[in-house]
C-alpha cells in the first residue's frame, strides 16, 4: 500500500521505454509452442506440461495444434527422413517471430540413431534456437531451455523479425541448413503420373488444399 | 522338445499334392522349415490356408544372405493355424539376378504391407502384387536399406554428419 502510492506518486506521466523491451517482454511471456512430438521426447514434454512441471508457468499456456496460431516449435523426438519435409512445411507455416526448441539428443544430433532413416540432428532442417541434450532430457531441463529462450528473446531486436510469406519462406536459403522440401524432380514426375492415372499418390505430394496461396 | 510329427504331416501332405512343391525341409528346434520353389508359393500356400486350416500369415519377411550367396534372397512366411495352434514356416530362394515371387496377398490381405516392407528393404519383386511400392522409406530413395552391401549411415547427404 504504501509503497506502492509512493511509487506510483514520484513517477511521471509519461515514461520512455525501448520498444524492443516491451515487444520482447510480451513476446518472451507468452510463448505458446506448437506441438511436434515425434518419439519418447514428447512423453517427456507431457510431463513437462502436466502438473508437477507446469509449463505454462513460463506462458507456454497451450500447445496450439495448428502452427499458425504457434511461436515455438519444440522438436521433440528423432526426424526421420521421410518426415524431414513435413517438419520443414510446419515450420515455414509459422508466422514469425518463431523460434525452435530442439529437444533431446535424436532431434539434436540423430542421438543413438546414426543411420540412413534418421536426419542427423534437425538443424539441417530449420535453424535452432536452443538445443537440449539428454535421452530423453528431464523436464527440468525443458522448463530451463524455455527460460533460457526467453533470455534470448530479450536480447533480440524488433527489426530483425518480420513475416515473410510462406513460399519464400520454404525456398529460403537458411545459413547451416539444408534445403528440404518440394519442388524436387521426382515430386513433378510423380505429379505427371498420378494425372496420367498411373500411379496413385505417395505420401510426400501435398494435398490440393495445401498448395494454395499463403496469405 | 515340441511334438513336430503334425507339422511334419503336412510337409507329406504337400509332398502328396505335388512331389514339388517339397524342394527340401529342415526339422530343428520343434520347428518345420519347407523350402518352396519360387514358382510353387502360390498353389502352396493357397492350398495350406484352404485345406489345412492356415488362416493367419503371421510374418512374411526377406533376409539377405550376403552378395556372394548365390541365392541371395530368402523369403520366410510364418504360417499360424488358428484353429489347431500350429506354426509351419515356408522359405523360397531367390537369386540376385531375378528376385521375383509370386505374390500371396490373394491369400492372406496381410501380405500386402508386409510383401510392400521386404520390397522397400531388400528389392524383392512380387509379381503382381496390387501396390507395390515403399512403405517405410521415403518414396525417392536410393537403394534398398536392409541388404547386406547397404551401409549403416546411406549415402544422402542428411545422414552423414
Amino acid at each position: 500500500m504504501g509503497l506502492e502510492n509512493t511509487l506510483w506518486e514520484s513517477l511521471p506521466d509519461v515514461v520512455t521505454v525501448k520498444l524492443d523491451a516491451v515487444i520482447n517482454w510480451a513476446r518472451k511471456s507468452s510463448i505458446w509452442p506448437a506441438t511436434f512430438g515425434l518419439a519418447c521426447c514428447a512423453i517427456e514434454m507431457m510431463n513437462t506440461v502436466s502438473s508437477r512441471h507446469d509449463l505454462s508457468r513460463f506462458g507456454a499456456e497451450t500447445f496450439r495444434a495448428s502452427p499458425r496460431q504457434a511461436d515455438v516449435m519444440i522438436v521433440s523426438g528423432r526426424v526421420s527422413r521421410k518426415m524431414a519435409p513435413v517438419l520443414r512445411r510446419i515450420y515455414d507455416q509459422m508466422p514469425e517471430p518463431k523460434w525452435v526448441i530442439s529437444m533431446g539428443a535424436c532431434a539434436t544430433s540423430g542421438g543413438v540413431f546414426d543411420n540412413y532413416a534418421i536426419v542427423q540432428g534437425v538443424d539441417k532442417i530449420v535453424p535452432v534456437d536452443i538445443y537440449i541434450p539428454g535421452c530423453p532430457p528431464r523436464p527440468e531441463m525443458l522448463v530451463h531451455a524455455i527460460m533460457m529462450l526467453q533470455d534470448k528473446i530479450m536480447k533480440e531486436s524488433v527489426k530483425d523479425r518480420y513475416d515473410t510469406f510462406e513460399e519464400e519462406s520454404r525456398k529460403s536459403i537458411v545459413p547451416g541448413t539444408l534445403p528440404v522440401t518440394e519442388g524436387t524432380a521426382l515430386e513433378k514426375e510423380t505429379e505427371i503420373e498420378v494425372a496420367q492415372n498411373k500411379v496413385s499418390r505417395p505420401y510426400t505430394i501435398p494435398s490440393r488444399h495445401e498448395r494454395r496461396k499463403s496469405s | 522338445m515340441a511334438d513336430t510329427a503334425t507339422l511334419l504331416g503336412y510337409v507329406e501332405k504337400l509332398k502328396a499334392e505335388n512331389p514339388e512343391w517339397v524342394a527340401n525341409f529342415a526339422e530343428t528346434f520343434g520347428e518345420v522349415t519347407i523350402f518352396v520353389p519360387r514358382e510353387a508359393i502360390s498353389g502352396v500356400c493357397a492350398v495350406l490356408k484352404a485345406a489345412h486350416g492356415f488362416d493367419m500369415l503371421a510374418d512374411l519377411c526377406g533376409a539377405d544372405r550376403g552378395p556372394e550367396e548365390d541365392p541371395r534372397f530368402e523369403v520366410n512366411y510364418h504360417l499360424l493355424g488358428t484353429g489347431h495352434h500350429q506354426r509351419l514356416r515356408l522359405k523360397v530362394l531367390l537369386s540376385e539376378d531375378d528376385p521375383h515371387v509370386e505374390t500371396v496377398s490373394n491369400v492372406w490381405k496381410t501380405a500386402d504391407w508386409h510383401e510392400r516392407e521386404t520390397f522397400d528393404m531388400f528389392g524383392v519383386i512380387f509379381d503382381n502384387h496390387p501396390d507395390l511400392r515403399r512403405i517405410l522409406l521415403p518414396s525417392d530413395f536410393d537403394g534398398h536399406a536392409l541388404r547386406k552391401d547397404y551401409p549403416l549411415r546411406g549415402y544422402e547427404p542428411y545422414s552423414l554428419s
